[in-house]
């Protein structure tokens, strides 16, 4: 039976927001269903009986007087085993879902759950009858994906003692386990669960991140290294590389789950994404890296309002998965995008306009959505496992108009991460990829270096301070360089700038599009910066013995050839232990490292390393 | 887009304001978001226009032709109870319609074999494909540097008296995919564009005989101005029907985006809304990706909707709102370089601040050739060193170079004279046969030509398989010419490439 007052009647349309009236006891943020073809809406306003509502959805063709229909929660994300390897819009709607219903153009008003209820899962209980549970428990595993188990957990703000669990095959919606409270009620336990998105799923405490987010990739890892449970920002100037250093992430990071949100971007990249994952090998675990990612897919073309929901989705997937006890990253690519859905809602809504039109609440939604990463003790216990530690770590790309770093959404975004890398349009001009400025980026996390300096060689840190040192000297030196000429250059200075272009040409930058470059393993990272601080330390004693470098070049054999090829070919090189015994690289199909180790045009990077080393041990 | 049961179309007379290109009026009852609505004035002369904001007894409509010579008292409004709709049918090709969509052509209205609505839908992200075609431009910065594929989106940042119009002609006549003889067809629609520009296409188009293969949607400088609004969606939906209905490879040509954003700012300003940079609404980054995104492949379908828009950035200025935010959409950039312009250089591409972000997925062994992404980022890296030589040269003079730097400062100049440069007719193919040694007249081969001005130990980023394979052998490597202006340095060249 229907009643009809429970409706409301649009009484307005302009864009993505709709008005209606007849709204009173619906709350702030409850999803309605908007008009005849019942499009998914949000209220984000209420005056009297008259509600705003943002509608996710494109609002042509509604008429005033249809009906709104509240459906009594809030804006909800379903959690449960089924997330991974799907790809999502800003509300999680499935489009693989929505395609099979509306073909290749999204179509509106269409209602597909977000998870597939018919799916039979094996459910393998981890604890028993009788036993005491507490919110975040484990009570039992289901195999998601090749990679990743789903620890089924006991909802938040369930405590009591299980009265029944059920092994087998489950549907996402069967009750698997009953637990009974000390009020003697039963609560139905399911493998899946519903959560608000815009409020954060709560953990026992937050902890400083002190462990590396390793990326495989040398400007991230070895000059300004993210925590597990860090947070950073990656604004760029279109064409600086903002989105293939968000996939590069996505594919390398040494996070367990993936959320990869595209909110507001370009469409071909989310294939990309699509049809690249499922090919590439994890190196941490050897499975596809689709085996391990979500995504949400909310492309610029899409509903706006949805855009604003999408960064939310997405890092309550993140939260879920952090709380069975995986570290967890998530990429925004790109914020701005999100910023700029909210400033076109408030615009619509007629609020005081902050700076640059953004709604004055930028920078506390901002703030408020970057603490939602961290490092955290979460709730519950896996079996014998108890205090469990995981993370959250967050990756915002943020797109500054005309690519200025002092409009809002950067500087509000830079004031709550602590790592900044800052893209430089000039750099990607030139090719220099990834374009990341070493002279502006930074890294505030302090303990980083510690564990680097512990776990891949105790000379860690002070490589790393002397090649920075290195580089401040360069910017120095060129500056002079462009005034007077090279030629005014003492020695010592010319042969820094040769170093310096090493760094700069072996080290930074570094080929996304190489089979082997793409991931580089830490221990090479190491061993690449060594043997050219190597290099500058022998010339440097040469050069203070009165040698020019003209001289040393003549005397020793081999380190022209060296210093302009060699050393910034090391990075095409694999390690021997990431190939397969018939040398092909662990995980492709492609044989091009065999063959072309075969015919000696490519060397392992222990033997390439070795014969380099020789050659600047000549120098005396 | 859903269908309602359509209305009988209501009529009123109660018009309250009209400012700007905007009307409201009172009293309506059930006008959608979105309508169409026609509007007579006092003297009997018929407007269209679109509602902005439905509200319960009250709408706004944009009137595309503007509002001049309506009152509020004999103008009379008939709401047609549908979204913006376009006839659609395969005899398009070959036609010319105005900004709105009427055949002007004098060859009769369209008989619709379909009616879409003109704002199309988003496509479905995983309904995409990702595009890898290789589509052979003729044009050596193009392909050899940033490479456009099938189903790409990449703009052409122009600047006001920049030959834009010549290269997006040039492109129009020449692309094709290598090996394949598929059905091709240009949309082309201009916004705001003069009159002797949209005749300079069209007589292009008529001499290559390319004239029965293109639909032009013609909204001209002195057309309304509001109308520019819906000209690049009729394009695009008349694009989408003939690639994904029709198998069609469609190439979208957009001229000039930027009246169509003044366009949008004009609007924006007249609803009084919060104004984002430079008076633009802070929407236009949605509404614009509305039109960009409209480009791409579908899995399963045969055609191919390619986009290249066309904008003049105000004062050269790249960092102004609309080739920032296309920029921000788009998959590249095409920037053309005012002080290659004034060198005399045709097409004056800048390709320093040049991006096809899709180029890798469509070049390499089998589609272009395997030393393709190894040459273009080595000819870029050397090019920017050499512009940045050439500023040092102003400050220090060319003695003050290491033979190096000479070499390098060389490269560039010749860049720009032999690569860069080529004939509005030189339509040149990507790589030649191989087994025939170099053809310096294909793109990949003349680059490969141009490094060999530098020592193959300096060409690092090109690895030593692919240069083992490709640098040109001793007598077929470049050789300075006397009347280059580096000719001086010439005996050092040569002895340093010796040494």
């Amino acid at each position: 039976m229907e009643k009809e007052e429970n409706y409301g009647k649009i009484t307005r349309i302009a864009g993505p927001l709709v008005e209606a009236n007849g709204m009173k006891g619906h709350k702030m943020y409850e999803v309605v269903k908007v008009g005849d073809l019942g499009l998914i809406g949000e209220i984000i306003k209420i005056i009297r009986d008259v509600a705003s509502i943002q509608v996710y959805e494109d609002t042509s063709g509604l008429t005033p007087g249809e009906r709104v229909e509240g459906t009594g929660h809030l804006l909800s994300v379903e959690l449960g085993p089924g997330v991974l390897k799907s790809i999502y819009d800003g509300i999680q709607r499935p489009l693989e879902l929505i395609k099979k219903k509306s073909g290749d153009f999204i179509a509106r008003g269409i209602n597909v759950p977000p998870i597939d209820k018919q799916k039979v899962w094996d459910f393998i209980t981890k604890v028993k009858e009788g036993d005491n549970v507490e919110q975040g428990d484990i009570i039992g595993d289901v195999q998601e994906t090749d990679l990743i188990v789903n620890k089924i957990m006991i909802p938040v703000g369930i405590e009591g003692k299980i009265e029944n669990i059920y092994s087998g095959k489950h549907r996402v919606e069967d009750t698997v386990c009953v637990v009974r409270d000390k009020n003697n009620r039963l609560h139905d336990v399911k493998m899946m669960q519903i959560w608000p998105v815009r409020e954060p799923r709560p953990y026992v405490r937050k902890l400083p991140p002190e462990i590396p987010l390793k990326t495989g990739q040398r400007i991230f890892d070895t000059a300004f290294p993210i925590a597990k449970g860090g947070t950073a920002a990656i604004p760029g100037p279109f064409g600086s590389g903002k989105t293939v250093s968000q996939h590069q992430l996505a594919k390398w990071c040494d996070a367990e789950v993936i959320v990869y949100v595209g909110c507001g971007e370009r469409g071909n990249e989310m294939t990309e994404v699509l049809e690249e994952f499922p090919h590439l090998i994890d190196p941490y675990s050897g499975k596809p890296l689709m085996e391990r990612t979500t995504m949400i897919a909310n492309t610029s073309n899409m509903p706006v309002a949805a855009r604003e929901a999408s960064v939310y989705t997405g890092v309550t997937l993140a939260e879920y998965y952090r709380d069975m006890g995986y570290n967890t990253a998530m990429m925004a690519d790109s914020t701005s995008r999100w910023a700029e859905a909210m400033r076109e809602i408030s615009g619509r809504l007629e609020e005081m306009p902050g700076e640059e039109g953004y709604p004055a609440y930028l920078a506390s939604k901002v703030a408020a959505f970057y603490e939602r990463a961290g490092m955290v003790e979460i709730f519950g216990k896996d079996g014998k496992n108890k205090n469990r530690i995981s993370s959250v770590s967050v990756i915002g790309a943020v797109s500054p108009p005309g690519g200025d770093f002092s409009e809002p959404v950067t500087q509000n975004t830079l004031r709550v991460t602590r790592v900044f890398w800052a893209l430089d349009a000039r750099l990607a001009h030139r090719r220099h990829f990834p374009s990341i400025n070493w002279m502006t980026s930074y890294s505030l996390y302090e303990k980083l270096p510690e564990w680097f300096n512990n776990n891949v060689n105790k000379n860690w840190v002070a490589n790393r301070k002397k090649a920075m040192e290195l580089m401040h000297k360069e910017a120095e030196l060129q500056e002079i360089v462009q005034l007077v000429g090279k030629d005014a250059l003492a020695e010592k200075e010319k042969m820094v700038l040769e170093i310096t272009r090493l760094i700069r040409e072996a080290i930074l930058q570094q080929n996304a599009f190489d089979d082997v470059d793409s991931y580089c393993p830490l221990k090479k990272q190491y061993d690449m910066l060594y043997i050219i601080l190597h290099l500058h330390d022998k010339l440097e004693r040469c050069i203070a013995n009165g040698n020019t470098i003209e001289e040393i070049f003549k005397k020793v054999e081999g380190l022209a050839d060296i210093m302009t090829s060699r050393i910034a070919r090391l990075k095409y090189s694999p390690l021997k232990e990431e190939c397969d015994e018939g040398g092909r690289l662990k995980g492709k199909t492609k044989d091009k490292i065999l063959g072309q180790i075969k015919d000696g045009s490519l060397k392992y990077f222990d033997d390439a390393y070795k014969d380099i080393f020789a050659v600047v041990e000549k120098i005396k | 887009m859903e269908d309602k049961i359509p209305k009988i179309p209501k009529e009123y007379n109660s018009v309250v304001e009209v400012k700007g290109p905007l009307i409201v009026v009172e009293g309506v009852k059930g006008v959608m978001y979105g309508e169409v609505a026609d509007i007579k004035s006092g003297d009997g002369k018929i407007l269209h226009g679109q509602v902005l904001d439905a509200m319960e007894n009250l709408a706004v409509i944009q009137v595309f032709e503007g509002t001049s010579g309506l009152d509020t008292k004999n103008t009379s409004i008939k709401f047609l109870g549908e979204t913006m709709k376009l006839d659609v049918n395969f005899d398009m090709l070959g036609r010319i319609f105005d900004g709105a969509g009427r055949p002007i052509d004098g060859k009769g209205p369209i008989i619709p074999e379909k009616r879409i609505d003109i704002n199309g839908l988003p496509m479905n992200p995983s309904a995409r494909q990702f595009p890898r075609d290789f589509v052979q431009t003729g044009i050596s910065t193009i392909d050899g540097m940033n490479t456009l594929v099938r189903g790409q989106k990449l703009p052409i940042f122009s600047g006001s008296g920049l030959t834009h119009n010549r290269l997006a002609a040039q492109i129009a006549k020449q692309a094709k995919v290598l090996g394949e003889g598929e059905s091709f067809a240009v949309v082309f629609a201009a916004m705001g564009i003069t009159a002797e520009e949209a005749h300079f296409f069209k007589s292009e188009f008529e001499s290559s005989g390319a004239l029965q293969k293109i639909v032009m949607f013609q909204n001209l400088a002195d057309d309304p101005a509001i109308e520019r609004i819906i000209t690049p969606r009729l394009a695009l939906t008349t694009a989408e029907y003939l690639a994904f209905e029709k198998d069609m490879h469609i190439l979208v040509i957009l001229t000039d985006m930027t009246n169509y954003c003044n366009a949008l700012r004009e609007i924006s300003a007249a609803r009084e809304e919060v104004p984002g940079r430079r008076g633009y609404p802070g929407y236009m980054y949605t509404d614009l990706s509305t039109i960009y995104e409209r480009a791409g492949r579908i899995i399963g379908k045969k055609g191919t909707v390619t986009q290249i828009p066309i904008l003049t950035m105000p004062d050269d200025d790249i960092t102004h709102p609309i080739p920032d935010l296309t920029g921000y959409i788009t998959e590249g950039q095409i920037v053309l370089g005012r002080g290659l312009h004034m060198k005399g250089i045709y097409p004056p591409i800048d390709v320093l601040p040049c991006l096809s972000r899709l180029m890798n997925q469509g070049i390499g062994e089998g589609k272009t050739r395997e030393d393709h992404k190894e040459v273009a980022d080595q000819a870029y890296a050397l090019y920017a060193e050499g512009r940045d030589l050439r500023d040092l040269v102003a400050v220090v003079g060319e003695e003050a170079l290491s033979p190096r730097d000479k070499l390098v400062l060389t490269f560039a100049n010749v860049f720009e004279n032999e690569f860069v440069a080529q004939g509005y007719d030189d339509d040149r193919k990507i790589a030649g046969d191989m087994s025939h040694g170099l053809d310096t007249s294909t793109t990949l081969d003349k680059l490969w030509y141009l490094l060999s001005i530098l020592p193959k130990n300096e060409l690092i980023r090109i690895k030593e398989k692919t240069l083992q394979k490709y640098y040109p052998p001793e007598d077929k490597r470049w050789k300075p010419k006397d009347k280059e202006g580096v000719g001086q340095s010439g005996e050092a060249l040569d002895m340093t490439i010796e040494g």
